[in-house]
């Protein structure tokens, strides 16, 4: 099955080659969690970039801003720009990744991780924030998208009993990885900080240097499992479920099935509910509850969310392994629905407690749905292309980025024009994110499993496919004839 | 599960890799529960 395309680097990049990671017999599958981890509690860190916005206002002024220094309108741009190339470079490189091996992938995403903050570095010292969007935006960006991805598919080969578990694991450590960034970061800075001068260009290369040594740890550590590997005492269900297919799909054959737009809503759908809450918890939660809920409180609930975040994309994707993803997905759009739906009542009533576990639920699904997507596509492609595809996929999560967030702010901002009170300005919000769960129940249900026209055929395998036409002009004449 | 083989992974290094990103994610959860908790008091 792991008869891979051979790209293999060759001369001084040759421990790079997907040959060279190939586990020897004795090799234990827990040691490459861990080595997803290194990778994915680094890149993290993206989440916890807003620590250092406000510093970033003063690199001038010191004391206070400065008429030069930047302003946060400006620095936002930052981590938009690495959110948006993260989501493009995972579609863009995903193939590459997928053919070369995860060690090639997580050694060029921790350069381009590291390379990010070390070009950053530069742009605050000689304070242009475009060098600061080239680093830590493009190049950074790049690492972003090419290390959420490299991990993906060596563990679902590992853990084929338990992929979706497999994969919450390494997706947990992207929502942990802001919980070791934030402190880290505040603590790096308070020490390379002066009088004179705040310390963000030189937190910047400690974090680089940092994340460099951390990532290349995971590179070396990870490994694929050899051909026909199986865990000991695993078989195969004899009867497998029509919605775990045996067959792969190509990588750029997937777009080409209504499943792959099916699940790329659902995604969608799901990040847009919870990315529009998550960024506006504190000042909700403050507005909601106006005298009961201080700014101090306020942060320890967004915190909260931040571990609930987290520990649900555990939760939720070991638990799509029990009851299938498609009703790990079902039980997000109904169990959201209702919760959104409760929140206006919560405000209504005054329930705080009411309030603070509607979001924590919310918000456990917003980090299962990112965490149970991976197990989903390779019971729907199969696993030799599920990086790629997976990679393919997280363009929902950059479109997810641009409308939760417009959703939630626009309508709060047009309701308190026409005379809605604030506690009640996020209403209809909460019920438009309930109508489109709605909808994203109606695109789970809708999933199939995915025509068998589209699965690789044996003389695909080990041949480069350049596109679908080589698996024969029949075949291309029904993919572009037909719809699964 | 594969078990450890007398060639294969030893234990010590098991419980290194997992020590190596467990320790910093349990150092960062603990600070951020510290810090929730010390806000809702």
């Amino acid at each position: 099955m792991d008869s891979t395309v051979q790209t293999d680097s060759v001369g001084a990049f040759g421990f790079l080659a997907r040959s060279r990671t190939i586990a020897k017999p004795g090799f234990n599958r827990w040691m490459v969690p861990p080595a997803a981890l290194c990778v994915h509690l680094c890149i993290g860190q993206a989440y916890a970039f807003s620590v250092f916005n406000l510093p970033m206002t003063k690199l001038v002024g010191i004391g206070q801003s400065a008429p030069d220094d930047w302003n946060l309108p400006a620095l936002g741009w930052i981590f938009s720009i690495a959110i948006f190339v993260l989501g493009f470079s995972a579609a863009i490189f995903g193939r590459w990744v997928e053919e070369g091996g995860p060690r090639r992938a997580m050694f060029t995403a921790a350069l381009c991780w590291a390379g990010g903050f070390l070009i950053s570095a530069i742009g605050v010292y000689v304070h242009n924030i475009w060098v600061v969007y080239v680093g830590y935006g493009l190049v950074g960006g790049c690492g972003l998208g090419i290390g959420y991805i490299s991990p993906v598919s060596t563990l679902i080969k590992w853990f084929p009993d338990r992929p979706g578990m497999a994969t919450g694991m390494a997706i947990m450590g992207f929502g942990g990885g802001a919980f070791i960034a934030s402190p880290l970061s505040v603590w790096l800075m308070s020490k390379f900080s002066t009088s004179t001068h705040i310390g963000v260009a030189e937190t910047f290369l400690a974090m680089g240097a940092i994340y460099l040594v951390f990532m290349m740890v995971g590179a070396f550590l990870v490994r694929v499992p050899a051909p026909g590997w199986k865990p000991e005492g695993y078989t195969e269900p004899v009867q497998a479920s029509k919605l775990i297919t045996k067959s792969d799909v190509y990588v750029y054959d997937s777009p080409r099935t209504p499943q792959f737009w099916l699940i790329w809503a659902v995604l969608c759908i799901n990040v847009t509910a919870g990315i529009g809450v998550l960024g506006q918890a504190s000042a909700m939660s403050q507005e909601m509850f106006p005298g009961r809920v201080s700014a101090v409180a306020a942060a320890g609930f967004v915190g909260l969310m931040s571990l609930f975040n987290m520990a649900g994309r555990f939760f939720w994707a070991s638990t799509s392994d029990y009851i299938g993803r498609k009703n790990t997905y079902l039980i997000f759009m109904v169990l959201g629905f209702v919760m959104y739906c409760a929140v206006p009542y919560t405000g209504s009533i005054g329930s705080v407690p009411l309030f603070v576990l509607c979001f924590l639920v919310i918000i456990s699904m917003y980090g299962g749905g990112f965490a149970t997507v991976p197990a989903y596509l390779k019971d729907m492609f199969g696993t030799r292309y599920v990086g790629a595809i997976h990679g393919l996929l997280i363009t929902a999560w950059s479109m997810a980025g641009i409308f939760g967030p417009v959703l939630v702010n626009y309508i709060r901002e047009y309701n308190i024009a026409h005379g809605v009170p604030k506690a009640q300005a996020y209403n209809v919000t909460m019920y438009i994110m309930a109508g489109l769960l709605f909808v994203g129940f109606f695109c789970n249900l809708l999933i199939k499993a995915v025509n068998s026209r589209f699965h690789m055929q044996p003389q695909d395998e080990g041949g480069a496919l350049s596109t679908a036409a080589a698996a024969g002009a029949e075949r291309a004449a029904q993919l572009t004839g037909k719809t699964a | 599960m594969t078990t450890a083989h007398q060639n294969g992974t030893r234990v010590w290094q098991l419980i290194l890799a997992w020590g190596f990103v467990g320790i910093p994610l349990a150092w960062g959860v603990a600070q951020t529960i510290a810090n929730a908790i010390k806000l809702f008091q």
